[in-house]
């Protein structure tokens, strides 16, 4: 499966445009590293626990909208866009949609 | 009594502890960026015309959380208005870091640019938790047989 932000292909040609395609996924952290974040929100600096929960949070959502495009017979995924949102204090929806299409593999 | 102490005592690990943790980081920045300068990350939407590229979606993140005395002097400053420099500096740090962070990712693939790069800014907690997240995403275009042609299928 071919995944870019890009809005075509420069040397492929696009057989089909499918139509759009979404991944969501919410997730928190347990409540004793959202504790452990809190000490740490009082230093400041990088919250790890969090980087690392989003980007899990994120591969679901790429997967999602991977597996939704599969089963409907497409082979790339363009135009892919990211949004995120904070639901609760400590949870965090991540979004991402693109356009499915069929392109010619040389 | 004891919780004026305690408010202090935070604010005052908040200002050195998170002083010198935002010196370091701005220096790890720095290095990085000049590294990384060979690989132009591009705001364009259009990829070279010509077919030898391969087109990977690369991704940064980062979650950076202001320390106490940053959000003191954030929550002082909204009473009166006007730029509020101490979160300017927390999500410029945020903004450099995502964007050296995806950057590396392009390099893993052997990139010569990353196109149409977007940013996403997140707040994560909010009052004295402050922090967000920013996320940097863009396509890295890597020179055909660079990388094997797995992501195709």
């Amino acid at each position: 499966m071919l995944l870019t932000n890009l809005e075509f292909l420069p040397d492929t040609k696009i057989i089909k445009h499918i139509g759009l395609v979404q991944g969501s996924s919410v997730r928190s952290k347990h409540v004793g590293r959202d504790i452990m974040s809190s000490f740490k929100n009082i230093l400041g600096g990088e919250l790890t626990a969090y980087t690392e929960l989003l980007q899990d949070s994120r591969e679901e959502a790429v997967s999602r909208m991977q597996a939704q495009a599969e089963a409907i017979g497409a082979n790339a995924i363009l135009n892919i866009r990211f949004s995120t949102s904070s639901i609760a204090a400590g949870a965090a929806e991540i979004y991402v949609y693109g356009s499915a299409v069929e392109i010619e593999i040389t | 009594m004891n919780l004026t102490l305690i408010v202090l005592l935070m604010l005052a690990a908040g200002y050195f502890i998170g002083k010198r943790s935002e010196k370091r980081h701005y220096q790890s920045i720095i290095v990085r960026e000049k590294e990384l300068s060979g690989l132009p990350a591009i705001a364009s939407r259009m990829p070279p015309e010509d077919a030898m590229y391969q087109q990977h979606l690369v991704q940064g993140n980062i979650v950076v959380a202001s320390d106490y005395f940053k959000s003191f002097l954030g929550e002082l400053i909204k009473l009166f208005g006007g730029p509020v420099v101490p979160y300017e500096a927390l999500l410029d740090r945020g903004r450099r870091e995502a964007l050296l962070r995806m950057k590396a990712a392009a390099l893993e693939q052997q990139a010569q640019f990353v196109f149409n790069v977007k940013f996403e800014t997140t707040t994560i907690g909010e009052g004295w938790l402050r922090s967000v997240e920013v996320l940097a995403y863009g396509t890295a275009l890597s020179p055909k047989g660079s990388v094997n042609n797995a992501t195709l299928v």
